[in-house]
């Protein structure tokens, strides 16, 4: 049992080490034992004296901080203090600034805007629910027109559901933060306009942008993202991921390529966001946006949102699809939940709007017809080049070379759109908040009102001023050849004396006479 | 003795800063958060357990197919996704919110003035879906509106000029400010709001939620500091947010913790960096929406003046409710305008319209102008809706002949409709004078009983619970309205669901008969 002697148990194996061991070995332990034992009963390090401020030193911080001003000021030139301001209401004939003009520059695609029958139905609504809400959605500010126009909403763009917002911007600024939650993946069109930039900031969600319309770069992030999946598959597999696209792009004017999106949707599993406040009401046979220009089942898209401020001619905005998942934005929608719901008179005007657009379908061939003509005749015009797909009924005009920095390029661009103002030509230039873009599209103007109500020849004579306005300012190679009055089909000419307007006809008469 | 102990810790009044400062406030000052007693909140801790515990096993029996699923379901193609909703994320609406999800969302089909008629509907599966019956409830007092003016109306004469503006414009504008957005009848309005507010300029924007998530990124950014009130409104919190600037959070109305999170900011700078912040800025509301508590003004204006803070004021709940002339919080504590830097508010509640405004001076305004985000991408403001606006504050200044007996009306009728609650012994929040009444129910079963038993005495109330309250504050919110007549506010006062709850409270002897139990074993009515 003398074995078992802690003694033996302890000196046993030292002994068998001293034995064996070489000697160096032994030495080199031995300094290193030591070492720990100077470690061990040295004095602590010591950290640098832990500096307090004192309560007068305190003061003087507070005494000494200069903050910087609220706003910086801003200069009296700057290029968007001074809003055209437009008097009465803006139609196809608008006072901006005094001036009577043609109006190419609002959203009023369906010329929705000063319908009668809009004005009626929303009059009916005035005199019996008056004109606020007074209330969220969830405190007595739902009101049997927002029931109504949902269910036609959603009727109209043959969806189980849809939600109306009181603010177009907030839609879909809202819809993407209810689904994307911190750790989630949006794929985005780089492209996107403010309103989603917006929504996928407020979602905290991890952002991948592609190039625009580039579904070879967007497959490449989805191949990215499938590699990173399978080192982590229990993290993906509550990471939701979204494609977040629009219709019809605000920015540049052309379309999403909407069946290869839904290809990558269905291979990657991906769900697909379309932001349609362009196209619905405008493309389509019966308007109801991209899936039926494209003929695409609507179900495949997981939601659709659209604002009802450019064809409806109203304000606010919806999102529609599967009840699924409309129905969660009801409690998480924060613009549904938190703000007061929709005055009920602009509600009656969309519903009224909607019924316009049911009866009279051939209206979005009329625009489809004006938009290309418009855009047909628009090309060729030196120095500027049209941007975006022709059918589309917001048409961008685009420096062709750029004159060196982006504040040349805007105040020529401002030159041009002036010079069609005073030529009775209201146009717009497109307004971007230059340092809050994700990814800023150059300087372009934009002409949003292609209405349909437009008569053709004015239609015509609209390129001619912005070729005017390109002659006017030698900036530009001058190669363009100003049609003279003679040349002017009789027609044409008959047309636009009969549009009725001493505006239009005193323009006229400068074309014949004038430069 | 302990009895009589116990008497006084359920009487004690808790005021919360409750003292008046005689140098910054011209009269006193003083909010009521009475503190119900412990039972009170272990009960309502019980409550909510109960039902989780319910929800639990009735998720369980959905779960084995016992129970009928009548949630919306994914799309067969899309099963093998990644899950869109998180079971646990939903748990408490499918299991709490949807038991008493008829309170909310109620629709009405007129005016929401002093009374308006309700759709009836009734729901064939415990919630899950309501099927209308066709039949209106006529008459339905209206508690729950912001129609602190009563300018939601629809008398022919009072509207006359929205009617002609609506004939005129139509309804839709196709654009935005800076584009070609910018009517004659925004100019009149913005012209008119400065001078409303006696301010150098104003701006106005076309949804009041809006107003604030979309211009404090322009006022802020990176490098700057935001102080928030912990209650403030989403659409606050929401702007911050974008803002990109570091957000703290102070305690709600403590200007001691406001104080020493400025005078932190100050001396230590931005965390990690250590650089002086750029600017400080901090964001409260006028009349907290679901406090009824008024923002302690004169001392928050003295520290950002004291620490070179900005101040940006959300007048949505106070502008036309407080002030002798409905001048809002800063005519409340008579002060001038020029000690607020950013003065925004809403046209939705007093005004009975939309939209919002801020206010200030014309740098501030002129720097909006240029670099709003609603200035730039949102379409502009409804020229009728304006025109409503522009009718309503014309009324308030008294342009437009009519005796401006509003605000005082809204005013007197505030005080007695508290002081008669607060006589019944009901636990209330907030200001004597803030229109907003929050009436403290606590326990969760007591918010769908209550709710009902005011909709069958044909009283609108709104309640409101967790996550929109602490969780042990479920209540019940009254807005007073100027339009509001005494027998309409003697007749909600009377109603036999407080005097039920009053009576209740006497037999246990107790004088806050709030946190008494019995609701008709309402508390049982919800989880079984």
């Amino acid at each position: 049992w003398e074995s078992f002697l802690p003694s033996q148990v302890l000196v046993q194996p030292v002994q068998l080490i001293c034995l064996y061991a070489p000697a160096y070995h032994l030495i080199l332990e031995g300094i290193l034992i030591l070492w720990i034992i100077r470690l061990l009963f040295s004095k602590t390090y010591k950290l640098q004296e832990r500096s307090d401020l004192t309560p007068k030193e305190k003061e003087e911080l507070i005494e000494e901080w200069q903050p910087e001003p609220l706003v910086p000021p801003v200069p009296k030139d700057h290029p968007a203090l001074n809003y055209n301001v437009v008097s009465g209401p803006p139609t196809h004939i608008i006072t901006v600034n005094g001036k009577e003009c043609i109006n190419f520059a609002s959203f009023n695609f369906l010329g929705l805007l000063d319908n009668e029958k809009v004005k009626s139905a929303a009059q009916a609504s005035l005199k019996k629910y008056g004109v606020g809400t007074c209330g969220p959605r969830g405190f007595y500010g739902t009101f049997d027109v927002h029931l109504e126009l949902e269910e036609r909403l959603a009727k109209f763009m043959r969806t189980e559901e849809a939600i109306i917002y009181s603010y177009g911007f907030a839609t879909i600024a809202s819809a993407i933060p209810a689904y994307s939650k911190r750790g989630d993946i949006v794929f985005v069109d780089e492209a996107a306009c403010f309103a989603i930039q917006k929504g996928l900031q407020a979602s905290r969600s991890n952002i991948k942008l592609f190039k625009h319309n580039d579904m070879a770069d967007l497959e490449r992030l989805l191949k990215e993202q499938e590699t990173e999946d399978q080192k982590n598959p229990r993290k993906a597999r509550v990471t939701r991921r979204f494609i977040v696209v629009e219709g019809l792009y605000m920015n540049t004017g052309d379309v999403c390529p909407l069946p290869e999106l839904i290809k990558l949707k269905y291979k990657y599993k991906v769900r697909i966001f379309l932001e349609e406040s362009l196209s619905f009401g405008v493309l389509g046979e019966h308007g109801r946006g991209i899936t039926e220009h494209f003929g695409i089942n609507i179900d495949d898209i997981d939601l659709i949102s659209a604002n009802m401020e450019n064809s409806l001619a109203s304000i606010g905005g919806f999102c529609c699809g599967r009840s699924f998942i409309i129905d969660h934005q009801r409690l998480s929608g924060q613009g549904y939940c938190f703000s007061a719901s929709l005055p009920p008179l602009l509600a009656a005007a969309a519903i009224e709007a909607l019924n316009i657009m049911e009866d009279n379908p051939d209206i979005f061939q009329t625009l489809r017809a004006k938009c290309e003509r418009i855009h047909e005749l628009l090309q060729g015009i030196s120095g500027l080049k049209v941007v975006g797909e022709s059918f589309s009924p917001a048409l961008h005009l685009q420096l062709e070379e750029s004159c060196g920095s982006r504040e040349n390029d805007v105040k020529l661009l401002k030159r041009v759109v002036d010079y069609c103002m005073n030529s009775g030509i209201a146009l717009t230039q497109a307004r971007y908040l230059e340092k809050e873009e994700k990814c800023l599209p150059p300087p372009r103007t934009r002409t949003g009102q292609i209405c349909i109500e437009l008569d053709c020849c004015l239609g015509f004579l609209f390129p001619q001023i912005i070729r005017m306005s390109v002659l006017h300012y030698s900036d530009f190679t001058l190669d363009i050849q100003v049609l003279p009055l003679m040349a002017l089909k009789p027609d044409w000419v008959t047309g636009l004396f009969q549009y009725g307007t001493n505006a239009v006809r005193g323009r006229m008469l400068n074309f014949g006479t004038g430069e | 003795s302990l009895i009589q102990q116990a008497g006084c810790l359920c009487v004690y009044l808790f005021f919360k800063n409750g003292i008046s400062n005689g140098t910054l406030y011209k009269k006193t000052f003083i909010e009521h958060f009475e503190q119900a007693p412990m039972y009170v909140a272990v009960l309502t801790f019980l409550g909510f357990g109960v039902g989780t515990i319910f929800g639990y096993l009735r998720d369980f029996m959905r779960a084995w197919g016992l129970e009928k699923r009548n949630v919306a379901t994914e799309r067969e193609q899309q099963k093998d996704f990644v899950p869109l909703y998180q079971d646990f994320e939903n748990f408490y609406t499918r299991n709490l919110y949807m038991r008493i999800r008829d309170n909310w969302n109620r629709p009405i089909c007129s005016v929401p003035g002093p009374q308006f008629d309700l759709m009836e509907r009734v729901t064939d599966d415990y919630n899950w879906t309501f099927r209308f019956t066709g039949r209106t409830i006529k008459n339905v007092i209206n508690m729950g509106s912001y129609n602190y003016l009563g300018f939601a109306e629809t008398d022919v004469n009072a509207l006359k000029t929205v009617t002609i503006e609506l004939q005129k414009y139509g309804t839709g504008i196709c654009s935005t400010r800076q584009e070609m957005g910018t009517l004659d009848k925004h100019v009149e309005l913005e012209k008119l709001v400065a001078k409303f507010l006696g301010v150098e300029d104003a701006m106005v924007f076309g949804m009041g939620f809006a107003t604030n998530s979309m211009n404090i990124p322009a006022l802020v950014g990176k490098g700057c500091l935001i102080l928030s009130d912990e209650l403030n409104h989403t659409s606050l919190v929401l702007g911050a947010r974008l803002s990109g600037a570091t957000i703290r959070i102070f305690k709600h109305n403590n200007m001691q913790s406001l104080e020493k999170l400025l005078r932190d900011a100050i001396i230590y700078g931005q965390p990690r960096s250590h650089r002086a912040w750029r600017k400080i800025i901090i964001l409260v509301e006028g009349i907290y929406s679901m406090e009824g508590s008024i923002v302690r003004l004169p001392e928050i204006v003295s520290l950002k003046k004291k620490y070179k803070a900005y101040l940006y004021l959300d007048e949505a709940h106070s502008i036309g409710a407080v002030g002798a002339t409905g001048r809002g919080v800063v005519e409340y504590f008579g002060m001038s305008p020029d000690d607020v830097d950013v003065l925004m508010g809403t046209f939705t509640k007093s005004f009975g319209a939309a939209g919002g405004y801020i206010a200030g001076k014309k740098d501030l305004v002129d720097f909006l102008r240029t670099h709003s985000h609603s200035a730039v991408y949102a379409t502009s403001m409804c020229p009728p809706v304006a025109e409503q606006i522009i009718r309503a504050m014309k009324c308030l200044m008294g342009q437009d002949g009519t005796t401006q007996g509003k605000v005082r009306q809204l005013g007197k009728n505030t005080r007695y409709f508290r002081r008669r609650l607060h006589e019944m012994g009901f636990i209330i929040y907030g200001n004597d004078d803030s229109p907003v009444v929050p009436l403290l129910l606590y326990m969760p079963g007591k918010i769908g009983a209550f709710a009902r038993r005011m909709l069958e005495k044909n009283i609108g109330v709104v309640v409101v619970g967790f996550p929109a309250t602490p969780i042990t504050e479920s209540r019940a919110r009254f807005c007073v309205s100027a339009a509001h007549t005494r027998e309409m506010l003697d007749t909600v006062s009377t109603a036999d669901v407080l005097l039920k709850l009053t009576s209740d409270a006497k037999e246990v002897g107790r004088s806050c008969v709030s946190v008494t139990l019995n609701l008709n074993n309402s508390f049982l009515h919800l989880f079984f």
